[in-house]
């Protein structure tokens, strides 16, 4: 079809990456996989190319991809049906497969290698240097990548040197909190204690974030030597990695890999013969937000209720079996290896001031390329948005971004300059947290937002303390009389008052950070809350009870889009007339409004 | 079943800390915790019958009546809700005839909601078994479940 043939001989030397991440996986990219593998063998190319099955590649909305290196040749969206063409095509001939290319959205342009693409090339990959390149399941892909060399280099070296290198990077913890790593591994380093234990922090729990769950399906042996080198450091022996029981496959890849670790004797006793012992065991977690929570989660793996502990005693004093513990995050630990190789200046030359080294976002909702991105900390928002991620879909206009999941809050329109790192997204009102970053456009109802984010911290609250068992149960009945058009002022002043309440006086993070999404959306979008109570309307047309469904004759364009997208034949509609919606009919399931694009529908 | 007990036994030690590695292999093996397996986790690790029951409720995963021989996984989480994961539920619910939590008459089908299974960027999302589906369209849904479902 699209193929140009300009060599009559095979490449020698193309590899074929298959990503087999979550996203790609769940559009049957198992079957390219082995198909590609069929062709290949069929047509005799076997030695010549390597297929090879990576992790995830960050651009899951183009899903599945193939990649062909050394060329960088990204095809995306493809089909089983697709593979003996590439392989002809691409591989044989030296062509391309023309219609599986990326296209640029602005200037309409194919794009041959991804290197040259707007949502690959701002990025600066670090976490994330091997997914989309290596096999995850085998050791030896990434040894051949440099795996394993920072473990060996921090074992030549003293543990307080290794500590001091990690101070020098300025890498803080990305799990949320943005603790100083260096600080917290030299109080566990210097607590007192016959056994430690390091904990991996794998219980990715923010609905919204998905890059530890990449990290582990895709490079999985990265946070296996980050933990080792940390583990050295502090003088830990044993550890956990602590993985979502929602994430089977991260879970499979993390086994394996730990179990080829240990037969190369990388774990165990004596490893590289260092006198150093390290063995890691997997724990899956079993369905708890709150065991995110350094000590819940501790609890839970000493097999009790996942509920928090009041600190002090810290984790670094008193922690797993009352013994001192270190936890770190999986994004965390995937840095530690490029620390070590590269040096702690090295890695406190990217990013800002503060806030050192890269972040991986997790870009999804009102966007048109959604996944995994890395870029430099103190990157504005706006270049994520508008040039990584291609801008808003369907010519809509940016709302708001919403950062750190149910702990977090939005960026408005109004700071869309913002560059992204600790202090500023503190500053105004959000935080980093763990990395998602929901795209919002005018469709979306701020007060709905912030009580879809109650409804969760809600349900997850382990009830041990009050103000978060009661307080956020309180704080979600009025969110939800306000969307039902039942709330007044006064419960508005209530909600204020009772989030203030719960953010001083609760145990954990939960349910201190609990209320920060209604804080930052009445503080950037009071106007849309006003709008509920005093007005008794939703202007993003989200809160059913509060919707008309009536058309508005002045913004109609009589176009005809709400008749074709209703499925109780409730729209009626001539050419050249303004629709009319029979309320009789009408079940309230908001088709027409997702379909009209002049926000016509009251 | 104290065979099969025994076998998922032999794979740990009898202590505390195994508790909850032990009912997720006894949900592994029955699709929930029937009493009896339960009062044998508390033998085996240790620990009184209560606590076990304690433990085993509070965490989301774990189950008390059998389930169907299909488990469909709504995704309820932010990107999902952003693009509506809401109408995907209500969809399933009224095709499927039950809410999250219950299981069909025919014992086909359970149905349960997921706070976030991180294919974010595959919104509105769900499972069936082991399968993950990306860019759920509603009309599309029994397609899906009959696709998958045994």
């Amino acid at each position: 079809m699209g193929a140009e043939a300009s060599k009559s001989k095979p490449d020698i030397g193309h590899q074929v990456l298959v990503c087999r991440g979550t996203g790609c996986e769940s559009q049957k990219a198992n079957l390219i996989y082995s198909n590609l593998q069929d062709e290949v063998r069929k047509h005799g190319l076997t030695g010549l190319v390597e297929v090879k099955f990576t992790g995830c590649h960050g651009l899951c909305q183009m899903g599945p991809t193939v990649v062909i290196m050394p060329a960088g040749t990204f095809y995306c969206n493809v089909q089983a049906e697709d593979v003996s063409e590439i392989v002809e095509a691409d591989l044989m001939n030296g062509g391309h497969v023309e219609r599986l290319l990326f296209v640029d959205p602005k200037s309409k342009e194919k794009v041959f290698d991804y290197r040259d693409m707007k949502f690959f090339n701002p990025q600066r990959r670090i976490v994330l240097r091997n997914c989309g390149f290596v096999n995850p399941e085998d050791i030896d892909d990434y040894i051949s990548v440099g795996g394993y060399e920072g473990i060996l280099k921090a074992l030549r070296m003293s543990q307080v040197d290794v500590i001091n290198e990690v101070k020098k990077s300025g890498l803080r913890g990305r799990g949320g909190g943005g603790f100083p790593t260096g600080m917290k591994w030299e109080f566990c380093h210097r607590s007192p204690g016959d056994q430690k234990y390091l904990i991996c922090n794998a219980d990715e729990g923010d609905p919204g974030a998905f890059m530890d769950r990449a990290v582990l399906e895709g490079d999985p042996h990265s946070v296996l030597e980050g933990m080792m080198i940390a583990g050295y450091a502090i003088g830990a022996t044993k550890a956990y990695i602590y993985c979502r029981a929602e994430y089977p496959m991260a879970y499979e890849r993390s086994l394996i890999a730990i179990e080829q670790a240990t037969d190369r004797g990388y774990l165990g006793k004596n490893i590289f013969d260092s006198g150093f012992d390290f063995e890691i065991k997997l724990k899956l977690g079993a369905g708890a937000f709150v065991c995110g929570e350094e000590t819940a989660l501790m609890a839970s793996i000493e097999g009790k209720r996942g509920m928090p502990n009041p600190r002090p005693p810290f984790p670094a004093v008193k922690g797993l079996f009352g013994k001192p513990t270190n936890i770190n995050n999986v994004e965390t630990f995937a840095n530690i290896p490029v620390v070590m190789t590269k040096g702690g200046d090295w890695f406190a030359s990217v990013g800002t001031e503060r806030s050192k080294g890269t972040k991986v976002f997790a870009l999804a909702g009102k966007i048109n390329y959604s996944g995994l991105v890395e870029i430099p900390m103190g990157t504005p928002l706006k270049e994520i948005i508008e040039e990584i991620g291609g801008g808003i879909p369907n010519k809509r206009k940016f709302k708001a971004a919403q950062t750190g999941g149910p702990s977090g809050g939005c960026i408005p329109a109004s700071h869309f300059e913002t560059p992204m790192d600790y202090e500023n997204l503190t500053q105004i009102g959000s935080i980093m947290g763990s990395g998602g970053l929901i795209v919002t456009d005018e469709t979306t109802c701020m007060v709905d937002m912030a009580r879809f984010f109650l409804t969760f911290t809600q349900k997850e609250s382990c009830g041990k303390c009050v103000p978060c068992r009661l307080g956020t149960k309180k704080m979600l009945e009025i969110l939800q009389d306000i969307c039902a058009g039942r709330a007044n002022m006064r419960d508005f002043n209530q909600l204020m008052e009772l989030a203030e309440d719960i953010k001083g006086g609760s145990l954990c993070g939960l349910g201190q950070t609990a209320p920060n999404p209604v804080l930052s959306t009445i503080r950037y979008f009071r106007d849309e809350y006003e709008a509920h109570i005093i007005n008794r309307e939703c202007p993003a047309r989200v809160c059913v009870d509060l919707i008309k469904f009536e058309v508005n004759e002045e913004n109609c364009k009589m176009c005809g889009a709400c008749f074709k997208a209703c499925p109780a034949e409730a729209v009626t509609w001539v050419k050249k007339q303004p629709a009319v919606i029979d309320r009789d009919k009408c079940i309230k399931c908001r088709s027409c409004i997702l379909a009209c694009k002049y926000h016509a529908i009251d | 079943m104290k065979e099969k007990l025994d076998q998922i036994f032999s794979r740990h030690h009898g202590t505390r800390d195994a508790l909850i590695p032990v009912l997720q292999d006894i949900q592994a093996e029955y699709g929930y915790l029937p009493p009896e397996a339960m009062e044998a986790a508390a033998r085996f690790c240790r620990v009184a019958p209560v606590e076990v029951y304690g433990v085993s409720t509070f965490y989301a995963q774990f189950k008390f009546s059998p389930v169907g021989r299909n488990l469909v996984m709504v995704c309820q989480g932010t990107a999902c809700h952003v693009m509506g994961g809401a109408r995907v539920l209500e969809e399933v619910q009224s095709r499927l005839g039950i809410r999250p939590g219950q299981t069909t008459a025919d014992g086909r089908f359970t149905l349960e909601t997921v706070a976030c299974i991180g294919a974010c960027a595959l919104a509105p999302a769900m499972v069936v078994n082991k399968d993950t589906f990306g860019r759920v369209k509603p009309e599309k849904i029994m397609e899906m479940l009959n696709g998958s479902g045994s």
